[in-house]
């Protein structure tokens, strides 16, 4: 389908606002300024928005996510500091600055300090490669998905320096729980992106994102049987990822107080609460890159459409955690390596089939694949009941 | 049955939480927080909170005899009751120091239980504060009278049925007084 070439400009001049408007500012200094500086401009002015957003992402996703709880649990949220309460992470972030930083006397001084420190630059560096709109990629790597996997996989470590430079036996086990479920969950959610590779031939996220236009820019890889069923383990293996409900055996409150950031207080504990919203909001940005069609959709400009997409992502993550309890170590660990890994494996042939057979063809066996291997891994994993024992003399 | 159906049905669940909390009605699946110093909730009238004596008319009129049943029974003995002492040296049957500790009260309501004259009543102000928590909630005898007019204000059913009965007893107390006459001496 084709818009009316006036409407087009439009929405295309929209979409460009943000651009223009950093081209504008550029344009600006070039008359004030030397040519290198204006590179350095270019590179401070990505950066600092970059920068900016991390944190006023995740400062807004904790305020979303406590009223969107509050809902579910019928109750209001925060809405006193501020109308609807549009204040209160600004209010959180001042006591979080005023709280005492304690440092356990027995802890790994070092380490413990660095932890924190160090958990938010991964989680800030997969920004770059994130396109948050049209011609709005930070940094158009032509690896950018193997870059974000390397990058994101990262947090294992500061995590489990946390929790290890801790010296808790709750902080310690929380952080080897960190680590088996991250190593276990990272599987199959690379294996479930190789099917994207796979038809748009490339790592670059920016491509991946063009290669699903067609009409009504409606053509992502979620309405393909493979990008269907690949996006909901991307999406399971992201929750699990960013620790987050039904997948927080690492800060799970009952068990381990509060796992790798037992010993954590103050701006400490509040640098990984950020990373870790951070990480949820570039995981969901990455899967609405990978299966959603990114920044693609008709009318509303380009970024709009992604922030929508990944903020509805983001709902259904807290969604989950109203609803969900926790799983049970030795369940989460066959979840991902039982279950989601050999579902993973079957989905990357079903992408190759559905390049080389025609559609309808492809859709008819694609279920057919996908209804019999989900039959077979759901009664594969089913756990073994022993027969009940009757005794006829108890009663 | 199909493997996540459970974890379906239970995010529906919520989900319908989460949607019907804007719009349904507190009894009726909404939001029922009492957004509390703007809005209050109904008080209901067995609600109890730390006690006050009651007096009728005027506040010299104090039903309380010191009798001291109360700080005997108080649990966590946060009454103080001193009798007054008339000039000739008599008790005077009536408090010239009552005072209760907010501080310790628990509001259990004991008081009220044991109180043969119908004087000490467990009230519905729950909003009790002091700047100082050794000696300022202590409320001495003045903060604590209140007339039998706030009583029935506040608890309208378990007021009117004492004074029913302080009434009937006052009835009998007359018609006995008539029966045996000539009275003997002053009989209080």
């Amino acid at each position: 389908m084709s818009m009316p070439p006036f409407l087009r400009d439009i929405e295309f001049a929209v979409d460009l606002s943000l651009v223009n408007a950093k081209g504008w500012c550029l344009d600006l200094l070039g008359h004030f300024l030397p040519d290198w500086t204006v590179v350095l401009a270019s590179i401070v002015i990505s950066g600092v928005a970059i920068l900016a957003l991390g944190p006023l992402v995740m400062m807004y996703l904790t305020l979303l996510e406590r009223k969107v709880i509050g809902r579910i649990q019928n109750r209001y949220g925060p809405n006193r500091v501020g109308k609807w309460g549009l204040l209160q992470p600004i209010a959180d972030g001042i006591k979080m600055f005023t709280k005492e930083d304690i440092v356990p006397a027995q802890a790994d001084k070092i380490v413990h300090f660095l932890a924190p420190v160090v958990i938010v630059v991964p989680a800030l560096m997969v920004f770059l490669v994130v396109p948050f709109g049209e011609r709005m990629t930070a940094v158009n790597l032509n690896i950018g998905l193997l870059y974000f996997i390397a990058v994101s996989s990262i947090t294992t470590i500061p995590i489990f320096m946390g929790s290890w430079a801790s010296r808790n036996k709750y902080s310690l086990l929380g952080g080897m729980r960190t680590a088996a479920q991250m190593i276990s969950y990272e599987i199959p959610m690379t294996l479930s992106v190789v099917p994207v590779i796979m038809m748009s031939q490339s790592l670059s996220t920016n491509t991946i994102v063009m290669t699903q236009v067609g009409d009504l820019d409606l053509h992502w890889f979620i309405f393909t049987p493979w990008g269907l069923v690949g996006f909901l383990i991307y999406f399971l293996c992201a929750v699990a990822e960013c620790n987050r409900p039904p997948f927080d055996l690492p800060e799970a409150e009952s068990e381990l107080v509060a796992g790798f950031h037992t010993e954590y207080s103050g701006m400490k504990f509040a640098l990984f609460y950020m990373a870790e919203y951070m990480n949820a909001f570039t995981l969901c940005g990455i899967a609405t890159t990978l299966f959603l069609g990114g920044w693609q959709g008709p009318f509303f400009p380009s970024w709009l459409w992604f922030f929508g997409k990944t903020f509805a992502l983001i709902c259904v993550m807290i969604w989950f955690r109203g609803t969900l309890p926790r799983f049970r170590v030795d369940q989460l660990m066959g979840f991902a390596w039982k279950f989601l890994l050999p579902l993973t494996l079957i989905n990357i042939p079903v992408a190759a089939l559905w390049f080389f057979v025609p559609e309808r063809l492809a859709w008819l066996y694609s279920i057919a694949i996908f209804a019999v291997s989900f039959w077979g891994l759901v009664k594969l994993n089913c756990a073994f009941v022993p027969e009940k024992r009757i005794y006829p003399l108890a009663d | 049955m199909i493997f996540g159906t459970g974890i379906l049905k239970g995010l529906f669940v919520t989900l319908k939480n989460f949607v019907t909390s804007y719009f349904r009605k507190p009894d009726n699946g909404g939001i029922f927080t009492v957004q509390y110093p703007e809005e209050r909730d109904k008080a209901i009238e067995a609600f109890r909170n730390f006690p006050f004596l009651a007096y009728d008319g005027t506040p010299d009129k104090v039903r309380c005899v010191a009798c001291g049943i109360c700080e005997r029974e108080c649990p966590p003995k946060c009454i103080h009751i001193v009798m007054e002492i008339d000039p000739l040296g008599k008790p005077a049957r009536r408090p010239s120091v009552f005072e209760i500790d907010h501080g310790l009260c628990m509001n259990c309501g004991m008081c009220e239980d044991v109180c043969p004259f119908d004087s000490i009543y467990m009230d519905h102000a729950f909003e009790v504060t002091a700047a100082d928590r050794g000696k300022e909630l202590v409320r001495p005898k003045e903060a604590l009278l209140k007339s039998n007019d706030y009583f029935l204000k506040i608890r309208p059913g378990t007021a009117t049925l004492v004074d029913q009965k302080r009434r009937a007893a006052e009835e009998k107390k007359k018609l006995s007084r008539a029966a045996t006459l000539p009275p003997q001496g002053p009989v209080s």
